[in-house]
């Protein structure tokens, strides 16, 4: 690959075994060529190679030297440090511990580091102090091919190309593609199973009419006047859809509830006093409902997932009614039917309607209008 | 001097045992004698192939005890913190790495650590072939490699980041799947058949873990080796002076000069990686949690690469959203997640041919540009770099807007308006100051260089001497190509006929580019070296101090 014809040296005259006196070398001390020249043995011409002076190349090997020690040492220590601290063992210290761990790791990536600095310092002390300093010169390649070459090239694939006959014999060509075509398209095809289709997956949840709520995270079923207590006046719950059978008030803390279920259907359940609530609540949202007759004693229920693109929209900032998804900031106004109010979100995030039911437990009372989380190509069709 | 070694017995044999079979002597003596230039910013890419090699050897380490499970798990494992909390299998065996396995957290810690390492060198890399104009004939090819690396290597990261399913990453694979959803048509499928289902499924972290081990890996692992192959074949670009010229490269051969550098470099970039993750904490995903899609913490900030997609993400207005017969299209998440990239990798594997076409240049290049020498591009690169710059610290505006005590709504507001002015402020200042180097290698050329030394004339006058520079910095100087097009020059043929494709729409605007292009450079066509009168003060002095 690499043309390098450096060896100017030797380019003339016959070869001579390395170290034997050339049979011009009279002539060139007569022609005044440098001494380091003529007894230079390096790979490469004298011109292109500086050395170093004895001197510094000798100080040289000391420094690389005392480097490799250190990074031997670094690597001795690396070993130690591996068995000082045992995997959970029953005498201590065990890494299991996150502070030991800590010390474990310092120990086993400094040792490390210096192993490594150390044999990288030394093999820069070398090729800088010992070794001669190169200006080695080679030739870049042509560009391009000579024309002849190229032509020559052409001809000769075109003359394979019609006496393999896949010029000349155009219906075993044309078959041999057509061949080909389904085949190319197996490797998609084989992609179907690897997921359903959406349907309308995405625009439903689990959420029905009755359903009873608990708090995220807990078995805890939610009565109305949790929210007086809950702090910031807002609790992030979770629909418990096989709650009854437990204990009074806890339902099953939505262990049954897949990630999937929990993705789609966590909400925000907030108190705002009625007076606070703006003109848009009484816009309709499904037939004659509007979006207050949603809400039950001043509480509102909107998906937690923010419509942008589906962090959960954690933050609620009670004095403004306002809703912030940390991720990318979109607000949206509590007050408002969660408008979207600054960022980057477009739609508002979809309300749930609650009531409560005999035993005082706040309900959903149906699914949400639309398909919570990330807006989609489809979201607003049925 | 001593008589050369013998190479040891055990060695000949080797060597003999190849060649008997290979018959490799003369291409292996070619390759010893490979000339790499010496300069610095050779090193950058350098950087990025060590640390992809520390990302094998640590990944294969941490595949040893990872499982790519979703299966929800109680944990029962060494770290108390998290004892009895439901998790996914994926996260305990994380955990597994970091509390049980010796080293398992400090591996992890350098496989994190390189893979931010491995980014960053290699865009700085891409800045400095960018800036040098090495991307030019012949080397377009290996620069689009080098893009496919780069975008490869983003998604690579953002998937390694993924696996362990803490609540950060978990995150990540959120938003990914978000910014899908709002594909128009497709965005539904896409979603569910990469999830194999709904958001966050049970496959997720398995299929992304093939892609992160074993799809996209073996890809990147083919590209840099053809990258590499590439640039041995066609050698380094080297930069001007004394003796270098497009047909002959200068440098430390690689026998033994460079391999011993390289080897010692491998080693340097690894102790630098293993020192930060000895001693720098990243990702601790003990103290973040299980991923839950209901769960979140304000301040979260992606890998430093991914920094540019979010910040897009937050600073996009959405008054461009639109519907369309009922149908949703989020502009506000499909420019910036999907454009943002888009841009980034379509600007950069375009660039390198609309300039030749603006130029018109058909010629081969292997010394490389002085960014100075070629303003409007470098302008373009800096402008490009503040884009980036401001959309990456976008990503962290909440961050900002806390440090600094600024309404955060403000910080969305100044981001927007940076991203259109900054890239032009940054595109003129940069060319002033190439220009007007350009105007200071002009005179240093002419004059010589300043010498610091001030002398006394005999009228009384006070000059600073000028002395003559060196001949690798006049051959440096000299050096500087005129930029010029094809456009500019009256297309007529030999008939006097004017090329009738110059006139059209696309000639004209061709045109107008390369005027654009090639303006206002200085030239140093006209310069004698070292005529300058500030060299002859002595001269001046004796015959003018009358």
């Amino acid at each position: 690959m690499t043309d390098n014809s450096n060896d100017k040296n030797r380019a003339e005259g016959p070869e001579r075994v390395l170290g034997t006196p050339s049979e011009s070398s009279e002539e060139r001390a007569v022609a005044a060529v440098s001494a380091t020249d003529a007894a230079h043995e390096g790979p490469y011409p004298a011109s292109e190679t500086h050395a170093h002076p004895e001197e510094q190349q000798r100080r040289g090997e000391r420094i690389a030297a005392v480097w490799f020690v250190l990074a031997f040492l670094g690597g001795v220590g690396f070993l130690v440090s591996y068995f000082l601290f045992p995997p959970n063992a029953q005498g201590t210290p065990a890494i299991a511990d996150p502070q030991i761990a800590q010390y474990s790791n310092m120990l086993l990536g400094g040792s490390l580091t210096l192993a490594m600095f150390g044999i990288g310092a030394g093999m820069t002390v070398w090729a800088r102090n010992v070794m001669p300093h190169y200006e080695v010169s080679s030739p870049y390649d042509e560009l391009p091919s000579s024309e002849e070459e190229k032509g020559s090239f052409g001809a000769f694939f075109m003359r394979g190309a019609d006496e393999s006959g896949i010029t000349k014999r155009p219906l075993m060509r044309r078959t041999l593609i057509a061949a080909m075509l389904p085949l190319g398209l197996a490797p998609i095809v084989l992609l179907r199973d690897t997921g359903p289709l959406p349907g309308d997956k995405l625009k439903n949840t689990i959420w029905a009419d009755g359903m009873r709520m608990v708090v995220e995270g807990t078995d805890r079923q939610i009565k109305a006047e949790d929210l007086e207590n809950a702090p910031n006046g807002m609790i992030s719950a979770l629909p418990d859809p096989g709650g009854h059978g437990g204990e009074e008030g806890h339902g099953d803390g939505g262990h049954h509830l897949s990630l999937n279920e929990k993705a789609k259907s966590v909400i925000l359940l907030i108190k705002i006093p009625e007076a606070d609530y703006k003109p848009g609540m009484n816009e309709n949202v499904e037939g004659d409902q509007s979006r207050l007759n949603w809400t039950y004693d001043g509480i509102v229920a909107y998906s937690k997932i923010c419509t942008h693109v589906g962090c959960p929209a954690a933050l609620y900032e009670r004095t403004t009614h306002r809703i912030l998804c940390p991720c990318h900031q979109s607000t949206f106004d509590a007050a408002d039917g969660a408008k979207v109010v600054f960022g980057p979100a477009h739609r508002p995030l979809p309300q749930l309607p609650i009531g409560v039911d005999d035993e005082g437990y706040l309900i959903a009372t149906g699914d949400f209008p639309e398909a919570p989380g990330p807006t989609f190509w489809d979201y607003a069709k049925d | 001097m001593s008589k050369t070694t013998q190479a040891p017995k055990a060695l000949r044999g080797v060597g003999n045992f190849i060649d008997d079979r290979f018959h490799l002597a003369k291409t292996g003596e070619k390759n010893l004698r490979k000339v790499f230039p010496n300069h610095w910013s050779f090193m950058l890419g350098e950087i990025a192939l060590y640390s992809f090699i520390i990302l094998l050897l640590t990944g294969v380490f941490l595949t040893l005890w990872f499982k790519p499970s979703m299966a929800e798990i109680v944990y029962d494992g060494s770290y108390e913190r998290l004892q009895g909390v439901e998790m996914s299998e994926a996260y305990a065996s994380t955990l597994y790495i970091d509390f049980d396995v010796r080293g398992g957290f400090l591996v992890r810690q350098i496989h994190h650590w390189a893979a931010l390492i491995f980014v960053a060198s290699l865009v700085v890399h891409a800045l400095r072939v960018f800036f040098t104009g090495a991307f030019r004939k012949p080397r377009e090819i290996n620069w689009l490699i080098g893009v496919a690396i780069f975008a490869i290597a983003m998604i690579e990261g953002l998937f390694g980041y993924s696996l362990p399913d803490d609540l950060p990453s978990g995150m990540g694979v959120r938003i990914l799947q978000g910014v899908m959803l709002a594909l128009p048509v497709v965005g539904t499928y896409i979603s569910m058949f990469l999830f194999g289902g709904e958001f966050p499924g049970d496959v997720i972290i398995a299929r992304l873990y093939m892609l992160h081990i074993l799809l996209l890996p073996a890809i990147l692992l083919a590209l840099i080796v053809a990258h590499f192959m590439i640039l041995w074949h066609q050698k380094h670009t080297q930069y001007p002076g004394t003796g270098k010229s497009n047909r002959t490269v200068v440098g430390t051969p690689m026998w033994p000069g460079f391999a011993i550098k390289a080897g010692g470099f491998f080693f340097f970039t690894f102790a630098v990686i293993a020192g930060l993750s000895g001693f720098v904490q990243i990702n601790p995903i003990h103290l973040f949690g299980p991923f839950t899609p209901t769960s979140i913490t304000s301040g979260l900030q992606p890998d430093w690469y991914m920094g540019f997609m979010e910040g897009a993400l937050r600073i996009f207005p959405n008054t461009l959203d639109f519907q369309i017969f009922g149908y949703a299209v989020p502009v506000a998440v499909l420019v910036p997640g999907l454009g943002a990239m888009g841009l980034l990798f379509g600007v950069m594997g375009v660039w390198p041919f609309l300039e030749a076409w603006i130029t018109g240049d058909k010629r081969a290049h292997n010394v490389a540009d002085r960014p100075r020498n070629a303003p409007v591009r470098t302008g373009l690169g800096v402008a490009a770099v503040v884009a980036y710059g401001v959309l990456w610290l976008a990503g962290s505006n909440d961050i900002l807007s806390e440090t600094f005590s600024i309404n955060l709504y403000l910080t969305t507001y100044i981001f927007r308006v940076l991203f259109i002015v900054g890239p032009i402020v940054a595109f003129i200042v940069t060319k002033r100051i190439c220009l007007g180097l350009q105007r200071r290698d002009r005179e240093t050329l002419e004059h010589g260089y300043e010498s610091g030394t001030i002398r006394q004339l005999s009228g009384g006058e006070f000059v600073e001497v000028h002395k003559e520079s060196s001949q690798d910095t006049v051959d440096v100087l000299q050096s500087k190509p005129t930029i010029t097009s094809t456009a500019l020059v009256e297309d007529t043929d030999d008939k006097g006929v004017e090329n009738p494709e110059a006139r059209k729409a696309k000639g004209r605007f061709r045109r107008a580019l390369a005027h654009w292009y090639t303006k206002d450079n200085v030239s140093v066509d006209d310069v004698e070296p070292h005529s300058g009168h500030h060299l002859h003060h002595s001269e001046s002095e004796s015959s003018g101090a009358h």
